[in-house]
This record gives structure tokens, C-alpha cells and sequence, in this order.
């Protein structure tokens, strides 16, 4: 806890604890030592958004750390949400890096179980998966709150860590996805970022599940989007993604338009109905977008979405 | 059961390479119910390897021999003059035999025909299913009768991650599905009237009772000869 009552003092923090409708995007390390394109890429996503979050080996593909690419994106002036998943570190590695994250200028943590290691390029790992999600959450909580390691043992002083959490509404068994997103809030997770949404009465329908339960009083809920760029990218979600829910209609909309500036324009339309929509639904705090490998399609839809200027925090 | 699979013949090939005097040895146990390295299974390789020989022009001397079990030291002495007497031994036991054959004969050469994959239950005829990781502290007594540790690809101890869709994990194994362990969990926990169970936030698993607390051992003090 900071001096300020604040749990970890960052602006994403403060901007949903004002209860004002926040900004997340995604900025993916680089498959390589050119550490410069995260400034590039913050560059581009830091007038538009309220922090950035820096993916750790998504899909279990290597990239540069996502504790240094936070500090990075730091540098360059985005406030990161470093995310750390459980299947490439085990317990002490992890707070080692909680414990240190705040010096690189790191406040916010998405805690994840990970993409399975056979999803990558190093299909022949072996996963950690030490700890679950649930139990990273609940660590990070105990560091920060009672200055204790997962083991028990005291220290002086706790990192001070906005602790966040994913949750998939699209997994099943459906009715235990907003349960399972209890489990998460009762270890500790502040906030919550979800799978990328495109069936969006499914959504609806987890979003009554997770009121019924009283959950969007106790954790401030991010609806995930992912633009998409064609109809060849829907499909390939529709079939191939884990996870994934792409109605027929999202598809048939993509594959009504010409691909190129035609459907990647559809594509942005169709991400800033979504957001307008969310920012109807009772318990939606905010959206995180996750523009794969497409980050200038960001700053557009939010300004588009009416969510521009982004407001400024003390 | 302990199960294994035979190497492949290539393999097998390399590790007895330039020796004279073959002796395959099965293990009348697990392997042998699993069909991988009974005595029926040692015979066949020992043919394989003598016609294989005798193709290649060379002089090698194969014969067979099987244990009851290849783990315990007893079952081991029933076969020491025929062991004695080979260049090297292909132990076609479990890992567990093999090194019991290794160790008590060392230095005799033993090499490994068979790969040890797991513990495992047949569902049907020829067909096994990985059921327990051994882990050192069994917690199916929470999870409805079914192992998250072994069953579940990420060994999750708090219900299905996000990839779980449609009773399926979203991880595959050699092209075929894997049941998602979380979702038969939770099938069986409703079937039981105990879903509660499923709310409960389960704390990290001690893993120093596994095989990340270095090599294990059981003592039963009560059952020692006095």
C-alpha cells in the first residue's frame, strides 16, 4: 500500500478507482535483440490509452522479458502492466522479479497461468506451472498487503503492485467462468482483463452471472477486444484459437468487405461498436485492446470509441 | 501399472553396437501386462536381433531370458548365470528394473529397450491413460477421484483455465484430444452434490514431495525384520 492510500499509485489505478471508463492495449516484445521497437511501439500507445501491457512469451513464442520490455515502455512514457505467467517461472523466480518490478518503474501485474508450452516454438519445454494463477494472485497479494513470501517469511518492506487477473467468459464449463473469477477476487486480483470478446451475448450473459454475484462491486472488470484485419484472421480464430468465440456473423461481416484498407477499416468499425457497447453494460470498467501486431489501429479506435483525450491523473 | 513402450529397433540397434554376446532380458510385471517386455516380447526382440545379424554378416551370439520381477533382488539371482555370461544386457524391464538389473551386476553393460512413460490405467485392451504423477500427496479426495496434477496439462490446482472448451483441453497430445481434467472434476463434484468444492481456493502444492525434493525414499520401520 502506497503512502496515498493507493494500492500500487499507478495511474490505471487511480483512473478505474475514480471510476472513469479506463484504457488498456497490448504491446508484444519483439522476437529479437532490437529492443527499439518498444519504444516505437509506446510511442504509439501512449496518448491513447492509460497503461500498456506487456506480454511475457505469449503463445509460449520467445521474446525479450516482459519485466525489461515493461521497463521500456516505461522509458518511453506508457505506464506498463508487466504480465507474468506461471509456465515459464517458478515461485522464486516470480517474486524476484515482483520484488524488483517496482524500481524499473513496473506498478501494475497481470497475473497469468500461461499458454500452454506446446502452442510455442520451444515445444519441447518444460512447463513450470509451480504455482496457478489463482496462487500468483494470492502471492502477490501477501507480499504487498503483509510483507510476507509465499513461504512466510517477512520482509521489510512490500512492492506495492496493482494486481490483475484474465478470465475467459467464452471457456467453459460456462456457469463456473464468473465463479472462477470469485476464486480470483477472493486471492486478491484488483482488476480484470478477459479474453477477447466477439459473441457478444455471451458476454452479456457472464456479465449477469458476474453481477448476480456482486463480483463487478469488487473488481474493476476490463472487456477484452481484438481488432481483426480481415475475414482470413476471423476464421483462423473461429477454428484454430483455444479459447476463442467468433460468431458466424463476425466472419460473414469481414468476408462481406475487400480485404485490405476495406476490411481492416471494417474491422476497426466493428472493435469501436464493441467498445460503445461495453461502456453500456453495468459492470464494465473499462476495455483492453489487443491489436496483435497491429498498434496503430489503437490510437483510431479509441478516438473513434470517443475516449479520447484520456484523462490525466494526479 | 508401470508402462512402457519398446524403443525403436534402430535404436535399440546403437546401444548394443559391436557387442558379441546379447542377453534380452523381460520382466514378467508391468511390462509384460502392458505387452511391452514380457518374456513373450524379449523372445521376439532376441529374434529380431539375430536375423538382423545374420543379414548384416555379423557374429552375434542373442538369447533371452525374462524375471518375475526385475526390481526386487531375489527375482534377479534366478536369472545371474545367464546374465553372467552376456557381453551386455537389453533389459526390457521398467526404468525400476533396469536399474536394479544395472546395479546389481554392475559393471555389467545393461542398456534400456524400452522407454518408461508412466503410470497408467488400461482403458481398453492395448490402450493406457496416465492417471498418477507420483507426486508424493494425493489430493483426488478434493477433485472428485480424478488427478488435476497428472490430468490436467498445467497441473492446475483451482478449476479449468481458459482453454478449456467443451469438456476438451485445449492442449492435444500426439493429434488427439485430451479430456479436460477440470471439466470431468466438475462433472463429478455435481454428480457427488459437492460443487462447493470447486470454490474453495487451494494453495500451492508442495512439490518437495514430489521428485523436486531430490530422489525419494520409503521407509516402514514397523514392517523391518528385527
Amino acid at each position: 500500500m502506497t503512502e496515498n492510500g493507493f494500492k500500487s499509485g499507478g495511474k490505471l489505478e487511480k483512473i478505474l478507482a475514480a471510476g472513469k471508463f479506463a484504457v488498456t492495449a497490448e504491446l508484444g516484445p519483439p522476437k529479437s535483440a532490437d529492443t527499439s521497437v518498444i519504444a516505437t511501439k509506446a510511442a504509439i500507445l501512449a496518448d491513447c490509452t492509460d497503461a500498456v501491457n506487456i506480454t511475457d512469451n505469449q503463445t509460449a513464442v520467445v521474446r525479450v522479458s516482459s519485466i525489461v520490455s515493461s521497463h521500456l515502455t516505461y522509458e518511453a512514457g506508457c505506464e506498463p502492466v508487466m504480465q507474468l505467467t506461471c509456465r515459464d517461472r517458478n515461485r522464486l523466480a516470480m517474486q524476484a522479479d515482483i520484488l524488483g518490478m517496482n524500481a524499473l518503474g513496473i506498478h501494475n501485474l497481470l497475473c497469468l497461468t500461461g499458454d500452454h508450452q506446446s502452442f510455442g516454438n520451444h515445444p519441447q519445454a518444460k512447463g513450470v506451472f509451480d504455482l496457478d494463477a489463482i496462487n500468483l494472485i494470492k502471492m502477490v497479494k501477501d507480499m504487498r498487503d503483509d510483507k510476507i513470501f509465499q513461504c512466510g517469511d517477512e520482509m521489510p518492506v512490500g512492492p506495492a503492485v496493482y494486481i490483475g487477473c484474465a478470465e475467459n467468459p467464452f471457456g467453459d464449463p460456462f456457469e463456473f467462468r464468473a465463479l472462477r473469477l470469485k476464486k480470483k477476487i477472493i486471492a486478491g486480483a484488483d482488476f480484470v482483463q478477459t479474453q477477447c470478446i466477439f459473441n457478444v451475448p455471451k458476454f452479456k450473459k457472464w456479465m449477469e452471472m458476474v453481477r448476480a454475484e456482486g463480483l463487478h462491486q469488487e473488481i474493476k472488470i476490463m472487456a477484452g477486444i481484438t481488432p481483426i484485419k480481415g475475414a482470413g484472421m476471423a476464421r483462423y480464430m473461429q477454428k484454430f484459437v483455444p479459447g476463442i468465440d467468433v460468431p458466424q456473423d463476425i466472419v460473414d461481416r469481414m468476408a462481406g468487405v475487400e480485404k485490405g484498407p476495406a476490411s481492416q477499416a471494417e474491422g476497426k468499425k466493428i472493435a469501436v461498436e464493441m467498445i460503445k457497447e461495453f461502456a453500456e453494460i453495468e459492470g464494465v470498467a473499462g476495455v483492453h485492446i489487443m491489436a496483435i501486431e497491429w498498434e496503430p489501429a489503437v490510437p483510431e479506435i479509441v478516438e473513434a470509441a470517443g475516449l479520447m483525450p484520456r484523462p490525466a491523473v494526479a | 501399472m508401470i508402462t512402457a513402450e519398446r524403443k525403436p529397433f534402430e535404436e535399440i540397434l546403437s546401444l548394443v553396437e559391436g557387442q558379441k554376446k546379447i542377453l534380452v532380458a523381460g520382466c514378467d510385471t508391468c511390462v509384460a501386462i502392458c505387452l511391452t517386455g514380457g518374456e513373450k516380447e524379449a523372445e521376439i526382440l532376441a529374434s529380431e536381433l539375430r536375423l538382423k545379424a545374420q543379414q548384416d554378416g555379423r557374429e552375434v551370439e542373442v538369447t533371452h531370458t525374462s524375471a518375475i520381477r526385475q526390481c526386487e533382488w531375489e527375482y534377479l539371482d534366478m536369472i545371474a548365470k545367464q546374465v553372467e555370461e552376456a557381453d551386455v544386457v537389453l533389459s526390457m524391464a521398467c526404468g525400476i528394473g533396469i536399474q536394479s538389473m544395472a546395479e546389481k551386476y554392475a559393471p555389467k553393460l545393461v542398456m534400456p529397450a524400452v522407454d518408461t512413460n508412466m503410470l497408467g490405467m488400461p482403458q481398453e485392451h492395448a490402450v493406457w491413460l496416465e492417471r498418477c504423477a507420483a507426486c508424493g500427496h494425493c489430493g483426488i479426495g478434493l477433485t472428485g477421484g480424478v488427478c488435476p496434477i497428472v490430468r490436467c496439462s498445467k497441473s492446475l490446482l483451482n478449476g479449468p483455465c481458459g482453454g478449456s472448451h467443451a469438456g476438451l483441453c485445449e492442449v492435444r497430445r500426439d493429434n488427439e484430444d485430451i479430456e479436460c481434467a477440470w471439466a470431468l472434476i466438475y462433472e463429478r463434484l455435481k454428480a457427488q452434490g459437492r460443487e462447493e468444492l470447486m470454490l474453495e481456493v487451494r494453495g500451492p502444492k508442495d512439490w518437495s514431495k514430489s521428485s523436486s525434493g531430490g530422489p525419494r525414499k520409503m521407509v516402514r520401520e514397523e514392517a523391518k525384520p528385527v
